[in-house]
């Protein structure tokens, strides 16, 4: 792998264990929206948590990168940071969880007053400390693949949900993180502008980068994830190959939940 | 329309505002703003004493008038032994003033900046306070710059307040040629003139530094 190239080594072994989050667990009030969830992902690996509106997957994912502080469990990365979220937590604890993943959000939350290239670069030469040029030409790169290479230089406000997206997803990898989450990456987006923005998450998934997403597209997590996680009610009540899960549920809500989202009415 | 009278008024009064008036309200202003980005961030802080104390400095400022506040500087300090010349401390009791009430408008302007913004440097690694520098402060900016900006122009006009603790200002010269000349509607409507001509030009130069700021948002 050259300097520049942003992809991750493909000389990982194959099932060796990146992440596990064990007995997670969160209330809002006297809302309890996570009561013990486990969750283990793989290098390479791309499970989907599906699930109905607050059936607690935005919750696990965002518990992940702590940007949600479950009130228990813990979230540990291979040879890497391990936080108990029982006790107090601090930032750098929270910060050195995030220095291993990076997130793409429904929103897209770009930063509105930096140009396209100033979004991708950001983290990687404030944070990361990288040379500026070095950073400029991976993002030029990321840009290139997505189809954005001409955008660079404009604002957000100027692009398309799609393209937003896109440039959402190139910030992300542009800091070369072990993980990719992604929260409802597509749910914020006009229905003609999903398809660009799913390909160039499927495109990741072939890659082997690692990625835990949150959806709605079932049929792309047909596709795409290696494990389907279907929650609800703050619990996994079902989990499993995609076909498994989708197609053949074992437990009557997951199977209500798929028909529901097939056959809306 | 007396042109000796303004020939040989306008100068020394114009003066008065480029030395005092324009001088006074930049300190203040600078040293206002600082001290109102303090405040604000003890206000959205989430640490209840230092919250409390933004709280109640704000309150005491805004429901108390700057004449008042200039006077105890001024004359109210020394009968506790604290001596502090004119200049010094007009300087103060307009920065103490400028700071209360900015410091509400950087908090509103703060908190405006999406939710999402802050979650998103995180996740790029950034601590609470890069996010805020790099991030958050840019955005707040902008929609900081309109308020701001009233401020700021009610701050020059405020200056001339200071005339009544002896600062040399726009209005003290006139006020002084006034005395002299017994002209005061023509003293006085020249020094508001004057005072007009300075706010004329901070209002353009506010629209420009919109125009400029607001380069990334839709129009």
């Amino acid at each position: 792998m050259s300097s520049t190239d942003p992809a991750p080594a493909r000389t990982q072994t194959p099932g060796e264990v990146l992440l596990s989050a064990t007995g997670l667990q969160k209330s809002f009030g006297s809302n309890m929206v996570l009561r013990s969830i486990d969750l283990t992902v793989c290098r390479g690996e791309v499970v989907a948590l599906v699930g109905p509106s607050g059936s607690g997957k935005t919750t696990v994912l965002r518990s992940l990168n702590g940007l949600e502080v479950p009130d228990g469990g813990t979230v540990a990365f291979a040879g890497g940071p391990s936080v108990n979220f029982g006790g107090t937590v601090s930032g750098r604890e929270l910060s050195a969880l995030r220095d291993h993943s990076a997130m793409v959000f429904q929103q897209y939350n770009l930063f509105p007053h930096r140009t396209v290239l100033e979004n991708v670069i950001e983290g990687p030469v404030q944070v990361q400390r990288r040379r500026r040029a070095e950073a400029v030409q991976d993002a030029e790169k990321l840009l290139d693949r997505v189809g954005l290479l001409e955008k660079k230089d404009q604002y957000p406000f100027e692009l398309s949900g799609g393209q937003q997206q896109r440039v959402g997803i190139v910030r992300a990898l542009a800091l070369r993180p072990d993980l990719l989450l992604f929260d409802e990456p597509t749910s914020a987006l006009d229905p003609e502008l999903v398809g660009e923005v799913l390909k160039v998450i499927k495109d990741l998934a072939e890659e082997d980068w690692t990625m835990v997403i949150v959806t709605h597209e079932l049929a792309f997590a047909r596709e795409v994830a290696d494990e389907v996680v279907f929650m609800d009610g703050g619990v996994v009540v079902e989990r499993g190959h995609p076909d498994q899960v989708l197609r053949n549920p074992e437990h009557e809500r997951t199977r209500r939940f798929v028909q529901r989202l097939l056959h809306p009415f | 329309m007396d042109w000796e009278l303004f020939r040989s008024s306008f100068w020394p009064i114009l003066r008065g505002g480029l030395t005092g008036t324009i001088p006074l309200t930049l300190v203040s202003f600078v040293v206002g703003l600082t001290l109102a980005l303090v405040l604000a961030l003890m206000r959205i802080s989430g640490r209840r004493l230092l919250s409390g104390i933004a709280r109640v400095y704000i309150s005491l400022v805004r429901g108390t008038p700057l004449l008042v506040q200039l006077f105890v500087v001024f004359y109210g300090l020394p009968s506790i032994g604290v001596v502090i010349p004119p200049w010094p401390s007009a300087v103060i009791a307009f920065s103490l003033n400028v700071a209360g009430y900015a410091a509400e408008i950087l908090r509103a302007a703060i908190l405006s900046v999406p939710k999402g913004q802050w979650e998103a440097g995180h996740t790029i690694g950034m601590s609470r306070r890069r996010t805020l520098r790099r991030i958050i402060l840019p955005q707040a900016a902008r929609v900081s710059v309109p308020p701001l900006s009233n401020t700021f122009i009610s701050l020059v006009k405020d200056t001339s307040l200071a005339s009544l603790i002896l600062v040399t200002e726009l209005f003290r010269e006139a006020q002084q040629i006034a005395a002299f000349s017994r002209e005061f509607m023509f003293l006085y409507l020249e020094a508001a003139l004057i005072y007009w001509v300075f706010c004329f030009v901070l209002a353009a130069g506010q629209g420009a530094l919109e125009k400029r700021l607001d380069r990334y948002v839709i129009h």
